[in-house]
C-alpha cells in the first residue's frame, strides 16, 4: 500500500516535471525540470527493485548528461524570443497526438487486464539476499559480454567524435604541434655552411 | 501493489508529453534533444516493467544499453549543436536550410 502511494506521488511529480520540460520559457528551467523528472523516475525504478539502473540513471543522467546540457545551454547565447515565436502554432496537433497515444495505450492496457499483474517488489522466487547489481553483472559479463564491449566501443567513438567536432584551430596561436615535431628530420633544421678556413696569423 | 497497467500508463503519458514537446518546441534544437531523452526514458519504463513481469533480467540489460546509446547520442548531438552555433550564431531549426530539404 505504501509502495502504491509512493508510486503515485513520484508519478505525479514525474508527469509535472515532463510538462515543465516542454512548456518552460527558458531552456535552463527545462533542463532543471528534466533533472527533476530523472530523479523521480529513479525513485520509481527503485520501487520496482531495479536498483542498479536507478543509481545509474542518477549518476549518468543527472550527474553527467544533464550537466552537459546545462553547460551547453548556458554557453550559447540564444535569442529566446526568436525561438519562442510560433510556439502555439502546431500546439493543437501536438496535444492531439499526445491524447491519441495516451488513449490508445490505456485502452489496450485495461482491455487486456494488464492492471492485475503485479510488478512491484523483486522477481518471483528470488532468495532473501538477492542483489540486483550482482545478478545484472553476472548476465552482463557472460551472456551479453560482446554487446557490452560494443557499447564500450560506441562510447569511445562518441568521445572521439565529440572532441573532433568541437576542436578548433585558431590561427596565430603559439601552440605545440607534436606530430610536426616528431616528423622533423635533421635536414629541415640543420644547415651546413662550407666556409674557407682562416689562415693562422 | 504497483501493476503493469500503472507503469504502462505512466510511460504512455511520458511518451505523449515528449511527442507534444517536439511539436511545441520545434525550433529549439536543445529542447528537441531533451524531448528525445524523455522518449527514451518512457521506453526504459516499459523495459523494466516487462523484465519484472517476465522475471527475466534481459529487459534490464536492454535498459543499460539504451542508457549507453542515449548518453553517446546526447554527447554527439550537443557537440554538433556547439559547432552549429559557431557557424550560424543561432540554433533555430529553420536556419538549417543548406541542404534544401
Amino acid at each position: 500500500m505504501l509502495a502504491l502511494i509512493l508510486f503515485y506521488v513520484f508519478a505525479t511529480f514525474l508527469v509535472g516535471g515532463a510538462l515543465g520540460v516542454i512548456t518552460a520559457r527558458n531552456p535552463v528551467y527545462s533542463a532543471l525540470f528534466l533533472v527533476f523528472s530523472f530523479i523521480n523516475s529513479a525513485a520509481i525504478w527503485l520501487l520496482m527493485e531495479a536498483e542498479f539502473l536507478a543509481i545509474v540513471l542518477v549518476l549518468v543522467y543527472v550527474g553527467a548528461v544533464m550537466v552537459l546540457f546545462l553547460f551547453v545551454v548556458m554557453m550559447l547565447d540564444i535569442n529566446l524570443a526568436e525561438l519562442r515565436r510560433g510556439f502555439t502554432r502546431f500546439a493543437w496537433l501536438g496535444w492531439l497526438t499526445a491524447l491519441a497515444v495516451i488513449a490508445e495505450v490505456i485502452t489496450v492496457v485495461w482491455r487486456h487486464g494488464l492492471g492485475s499483474i503485479d510488478v512491484s517488489g523483486g522477481f518471483p522466487g528470488e532468495p532473501a539476499h538477492y542483489s540486483n547489481t550482482l545478478a545484472l553483472g553476472k548476465v552482463l559479463y557472460t551472456r551479453y559480454v560482446y554487446p557490452f564491449e560494443l557499447a564500450a566501443v560506441l562510447l569511445v567513438v562518441a568521445l572521439v567524435a565529440a572532441i573532433a567536432l568541437t576542436l578548433r584551430h585558431r590561427p596565430g596561436l603559439k601552440s605545440q604541434d607534436v606530430s610536426r615535431q616528431v616528423a622533423v628530420r635533421a635536414g629541415d633544421r640543420l644547415r651546413i655552411v662550407k666556409g674557407p678556413a682562416e689562415k693562422r696569423s | 501493489m504497483i501493476t503493469l497497467g500503472d507503469i504502462l500508463t505512466l510511460s504512455a503519458i511520458l511518451f505523449a508529453l515528449a511527442v507534444a514537446g517536439i511539436f511545441l518546441n520545434r525550433k529549439n534544437v536543445i529542447l528537441l534533444l531533451m524531448c528525445v531523452e524523455l522518449l527514451l526514458l518512457a521506453a526504459n519504463f516499459n523495459f523494466i516493467a516487462f523484465a519484472r513481469m517476465r522475471g527475466d533480467l534481459t529487459g534490464q540489460v536492454f535498459v543499460f544499453f539504451v542508457l549507453t546509446v542515449a548518453a553517446a547520442e546526447s554527447a554527439i548531438g550537443l557537440a554538433i549543436l556547439v559547432v552549429l552555433f559557431r557557424e550560424r550564431r543561432s540554433i533555430n531549426v529553420e536556419d538549417l536550410n543548406t541542404l534544401k530539404g
